[in-house]
């Protein structure tokens, strides 16, 4: 515990050195520093992407080992993931049979989750305006049957001013939402910067 | 002037009023914020949760960390943060989960610091804070069990999520389990608007840590973003009739 308390100043101090280090090159010129930092950041996120892949590993093995019975779901990711690893290790990404799996396995499995979606889509949108009744509900199904009616043709005729109405009214929404994103990012990232967040366990 | 110092000069007036406002909303009683119901609806689930004893299952989403995108997921860690540091001694204490290895390292990292603080280190459990899937529908379908599966009696989305979140809500819906939601992403925004329970939309996303209570910087930073907006809102009006009138003559 004393070294946990011990740490957390620490990564506090290089999280704020290094995010500053990193602001300043933008205006300094120190582009090959930036880059290089960079660079060590990707190897890093790549790592722990192993990472990720071990963690998703460890859960669904102490599931196997769990009280509430072998979990089919569980069973056939970590045999999909032994399969997979393995083979993708031996023959390298762009083998015939990774390619295989890739292309016979994973697309049509994510296809049909797509499918999925689009049903729960469709449904949830027909369930909006019962569950949530107010202006912004009505205005939001209104959009959304204009953008529908614009996007393909109608009996071979295309109602091109629809589109373009929604592409004007979309499109300034979007920035007005985006305006309050980017505000929101940068705040984030200057509550870090000021080490007054800290997601690190510090 | 370049657009890098443009960019230093809004950086830099953005942390002169969060400081100022800092130290202004030290000196006032009250927060001062406009109502949000999402965030008082959150704040009663996550009481209910921890009397119920059932668990807050809290989605950070997959954004990159060294891209844009992973400042919703910040915003997604803080609020776990305030979460764990509520519900942690319940029966079933908050899960994260997370589509991005380096997301689920920080998770654990900030349930573990969390636990560490309240002296519960001995009720810590590393999986309690997973990656789900590393692809936007492996994420979803492996979140969709644990919602179901896990005692959950409120979702908390926050993070960056594109169209496979409306999975994710679908199985808090037949689960019937609440579902706060907020992404960076805006196709997964009108998604979300239309199946979560409480969307926060915009930088609604962003505010999630003044209204939960994470810090009283979360609160200045809130106070600065909206006098940057009011900059920049004159700016971009003033630039439209600008040219406007120079077209005119």
């Amino acid at each position: 515990m004393n070294r946990l308390k011990f740490k957390a100043p620490i990564a506090t101090v290089i999280a704020i050195l290094a995010g500053w280090g990193i602001l300043f090159t933008y205006i300094l010129p120190l582009d090959n520093l930036r880059n290089t930092v960079l660079s060590w950041v990707v190897i890093a996120a790549a790592a722990a992407l192993l990472v990720g892949v071990i963690n998703l590993l460890s859960v669904h093995l102490g599931k196997l080992r769990g009280e509430t019975g072998v979990s089919l779901y569980s069973f056939s990711l970590i045999f999909a993931l032994i399969i997979t690893f393995t083979v993708t290790l031996l023959q390298g990404p762009e083998k015939e049979f990774p390619q295989w799996l890739f292309t016979y396995v994973q697309i049509p499995i994510e296809s049909s989750l797509m499918a999925v979606m689009a049903v729960t889509l469709t449904y949830a949108g027909a369930r909006l305006l019962t569950r949530r009744t107010n202006a912004f509900s009505v205005i939001f199904g209104i959009a959304l049957l204009l953008a529908l009616l614009g996007a393909a043709p109608i009996l071979s005729t295309e109602i091109t001013f629809l589109r373009e109405i929604t592409q004007v009214l979309s499109g300034a929404g979007a920035r007005g939402i985006l305006l309050g994103i980017g505000l929101g990012t940068v705040a984030t990232g200057l509550r870090i910067l000021l080490g007054s967040d800290r997601p690190y366990g510090g | 002037m370049s657009t890098e110092l443009t960019t230093f000069a809004l950086v830099f007036l953005f942390i002169t009023l969060m400081v100022v406002f800092y130290f202004i909303n030290r000196r006032r009683e009250g927060h001062h914020l406009r109502d949000i119901p999402a965030f008082y609806r959150l704040r009663g689930a996550i009481e209910v949760a921890v009397e119920d004893g059932t668990r807050i299952h809290v989605a950070i989403g997959r954004g990159d960390i060294t891209s844009p995108q992973g400042a919703a997921a910040l915003i997604g860690l803080s609020m776990l943060k305030r979460v764990a540091a509520i519900a942690s001694d319940s029966d079933h204490p908050p899960t994260a989960t997370a589509g991005d290895g380096m997301l689920a390292i920080l998770a654990q990292d900030t349930l573990r610091s969390t636990y560490q603080s309240l002296n519960l280190m001995d009720k810590y459990d590393p999986s309690l804070g997973r990656v789900t899937g590393l692809t936007p529908f492996s994420f979803a379908a492996g979140t969709m069990p644990l919602i179901i599966d896990e005692a959950v009696s409120a979702n908390l989305l926050v993070g960056s999520f594109g169209n496979e979140v409306a999975l994710i809500t679908s199985a808090g819906e037949r689960s019937q389990t609440l579902t706060f939601a907020g992404t960076d992403n805006l196709p997964g925004q009108a998604i979300l608007y239309a199946t979560a329970h409480e969307p926060l939309v915009g930088e609604e996303l962003y505010a999630g840590g003044a209204y939960i209570g994470a810090g009283p910087m979360h609160v200045a930073s809130l106070h600065a973003q909206d006098v940057v907006r009011w900059v920049l809102v004159i700016f971009l009006i003033g630039g439209a009739l600008g040219g406007l009138i120079k077209g005119l003559f």
